[in-house]
């Protein structure tokens, strides 16, 4: 015991974080601004763009190193010494993808109102966390989610049942926070897809496997920092020089009541399409209330289910810091969250001027070409990327004067968030420092899912049901082996690009809220919740929303013949489904009736629906499913027993003992 | 101090469904008139899409940080705070 610990996580480090996160955010300026002098010497900006993403790679890769620990306790829970703010901080990074982070202000730019369900859903969910879940959890003394199912629903099926359910959620999640980083590695450094996908994965590696939970906290902090950074920075200097303030979030008031006159002014000219523009302040314009307020709910019950969020309020020392620390997450959360309906504004505004004011054709502005050459804005159907061809294109619309019309132009979502520097004329630091903030959100949710699977697998399979004997150094060395082999097939999986498998992600929430709400709630807050009431609730719920999910998207059609009596579809779609299905029957087998079908299906996708409730709030059924199955089965069946309620009792009180004890966990051991 | 656990829980359950009831109306009730809301207009923004955009996330943030406050104060006022 000669001195403080100076280590990362150590007494003296958790004594200065203030002083340490102060000083690495000063150095990032810092690192910002010299490469800011090194582009106006002249370093060309493929350099600019490799010093970003290397440089804050290898810090991130350097504080995981540095967080190696044999400990169990520091390993999964981060030796519960993680002070709120900072907590709240991790979370963050935890929280936002590489997917909000590029794509989310897009989301707004196409949608509008209806996009702001997003906003919404990744917000308010935290006050369901904090209100129901996350204090009990803490004091629980858990270390993964399934273990809170095993101690309350008695054992090895309800836990197998939870680790199912968070694989089941987190595996295509973290297949596109890997595919994400592969994505902006390509683009910002002209890197092959799949080298970058793997590079992506080494240093994701770095930052979770010597170090677990511990390592993955501090990289996380960081990362949030600069993906914080990352995003205001460019709307700032976009909100000063346009209006003088730079506070985006409370000048894009006046760049909406520019679009709304301007959305007037483009079709009164013909340059938009009164029936397919979408006002930007207009409400339901392309979900129904229905369909916007499922969404938003259903958006916020799974993010109070997603094991790697709630696993991230394991880590404080106090049940009093974890509700606080969810007040944090949710701060710097928001701080993004209500920036990117202004990101959204402003592009709209650049987007739409540039159409109102009849831009020829020939004259398109050259960041349409920099992200037409890779596939993501197309004009008049076809990439831009030479005028020529695009002009020919235009020209075969009937119609058509030469001028861009709204109409004619298709942007990507990802565009809006990585090309806001150029379309402003920032110089290329500014896009390089994106590219950063992108990475950074992406690798730190892939950090936090992967330990979330791996922990799953290392401590509430192998050492739970396969080896409770196990000692700490082969818990740890399993762990870090599976980390590794998830860390391989998700990366492995991305670098196939499955197209599927992004869409599928929206999924996660759904199938998390089914799966896991209904037993995680009524296990704190009703008593009598049972066994047998909260197996079957599992089953029962999870299953109604997959059997959903996957029935309306893949087996379109026989669901819509099953349940077409409880579809919304009107009569001219019925219809159509009815010439379509006709069409089929008559098709000579071969090339003609493949066609045949996917005309059939594709149509019987968008009609195939209970209620018209589209799949990606599929838990609108598997909620009350799962609910209502535990109440009714847990009353039908004996009450748990008076040890299971004690220890009920003892969660709902701050004070006292964990419940669970790690015999492995103190350090130094006992 | 006086340890009153069932009181504790009773007072932990009636906050509990008070910020249920905030969070229902923020993050539902207020956004069904948003056409009502939109016809106001405040720095620009239309009153609705403000609502969406920031208004229900402000209230969220500062709902939160008076629940950890007031779950506090019940703990330490039945004696069951940590420590």
């Amino acid at each position: 015991m000669a001195g403080k610990d100076r280590s990362i996580g150590g007494e003296s480090f958790l004594d200065n974080l203030g002083k340490i996160y102060l000083y690495y955010t000063g150095g990032f300026f810092g690192f910002v601004a010299v490469l800011a002098v090194l582009e106006q010497l002249g370093v060309p900006n493929k350099w600019i763009g490799y010093g970003f993403v290397f440089l804050t790679i290898a810090v991130y890769a350097v504080i995981g190193v540095l967080s190696r620990t044999k400990d169990v306790g520091e390993y999964y829970v981060a030796g519960r010494s993680v002070p709120s703010i900072y907590n709240g901080m991790a979370t963050g990074a935890d929280w936002m993808s590489g997917a909000s982070f590029v794509g989310m202000a897009g989301t707004l730019f196409l949608l509008g109102y209806d996009g702001l369900a997003f906003v919404l859903g990744w917000t308010g969910g935290y006050v369901l966390v904090a209100v129901l879940i996350a204090p009990f959890l803490r004091k629980f003394g858990a270390y993964t989610v399934p273990d809170f199912f095993s101690a309350r629903y008695g054992g090895g099926f309800a836990r197998i049942l939870a680790v199912l359910v968070l694989i089941a959620c987190s595996f295509t999640y973290v297949t596109a926070q890997i595919y994400a980083t592969g994505i902006i590695a390509s683009r910002f450094l002209d890197m092959d897809f799949t080298v970058a996908v793997y590079a992506g994965l080494a240093g994701i590696l770095l930052c979770s496997m010597l170090g677990g939970m511990k390592a993955v906290t501090w990289t996380q902090v960081a990362q949030y920092i600069v993906l914080i950074v990352a995003y205001l920075t460019p709307v700032v200097i976009l909100s000063a020089k346009k209006f003088g303030i730079p506070i985006p979030q409370l000048t894009y008031g006046q760049a909406i009541a520019e679009i709304t006159s301007l959305e007037q002014s483009m079709v009164a000219k013909g340059l938009a399409n009164a029936a397919t523009l979408k006002p930007h302040i207009k409400p339901f314009t392309t979900y129904d209330p229905l369909n916007f307020f499922a969404l938003i709910f259903c958006l916020m019950v799974g993010t109070a289910s997603l094991p790697h969020i709630l696993m991230r309020y394991f880590t404080t020392p106090t049940i009093r810091e974890a509700r606080s620390s969810v007040a944090w997450s949710l701060f710097f959360i928001f701080l993004l969250y209500f920036t990117a309906p202004a990101y959204a504004a402003f592009s709209k505004l650049e987007v739409y001027s540039l159409i109102n004011k009849g831009t020829a054709i020939a004259d398109l502005p050259a960041w349409m070409y920099t992200y037409g050459k890779l596939g993501l804005v197309k004009v008049c159907g076809i990439d831009v990327k030479s005028a020529a061809d695009v002009a020919a294109a235009c020209a075969k619309i009937a119609g058509h004067a030469g001028q861009l019309r709204l109409q004619d132009l298709n942007i990507n979502p990802d565009v809006i968030v990585l090309s806001t520097p150029e379309i402003a004329g920032m110089p290329y630091v500014i896009a390089g420092l994106v590219a950063a903030g992108g990475l950074a959100a992406a690798m730190s949710t892939a950090d936090g899912l992967l330990l979330a699977i791996s922990n799953a697998l290392s401590h509430d399979i192998y050492y739970k049901l396969i080896n409770p004997n196990a000692s700490t150094n082969t818990r740890l060395a399993v762990s870090r082996v599976l980390l590794v082999v998830v860390a391989v097939a998700a990366a492995y999986t991305a670098s196939t690009k499955p197209a599927d498998i992004l869409s599928m992600v929206a999924w996660a929430f759904s199938l998390a809220a089914a799966g896991i709400f209904p037993a995680l709630v009524l296990g704190v807050w009703w008593k009598r919740a049972n066994t047998p009431g909260a197996v079957l609730g599992m089953i029962l719920g999870f299953g109604v929303c997959m059997y959903y999910l996957v029935g309306t998207r893949y087996f379109a059609v026989s669901f819509h013949e099953m349940w077409g009596w409880l579809g919304t579809a009107s009569p001219a779609a019925l219809k159509k489904y009815g010439e379509l299905k006709a069409a089929f029957a008559g098709a000579a087998p071969g090339a003609a009736a493949d066609a045949a079908w996917k005309a059939l299906d594709a149509h019987a996708q968008t009609i195939a629906s209970w209620w018209g409730v589209r799949n990606i709030s599929a838990a609108l059924f598997g909620l009350p499913v799962g609910f209502l199955t535990i109440f009714i089965v847990s009353l039908l069946t004996p009450a748990p027993s008076k040890e299971v309620q004690d220890m009920v009792d003892a969660t709902r009180l701050p004070s006292g003992d964990l419940i669970m004890q790690d015999k492995g966990a103190m350090a130094g051991g006992h | 101090m006086q340890v009153n656990a069932e009181r504790h829980w009773s007072r932990t359950s009636t906050l509990m469904w008070i910020m249920l009831i905030l969070w229902a109306f923020f993050s539902f009730g207020i956004h069904f008139f948003v056409d009502q809301l939109n016809t106001i207009k405040i720095l620009g923004f239309p009153l609705g899409f403000y609502m969406a955009a920031q208004g229900s996330l402000i209230a969220f943030v500062i709902m939160l940080f008076i629940f950890s406050a007031r779950q506090e104060s019940i703990d330490r006022q039945e004696g069951v705070a940590e420590e």
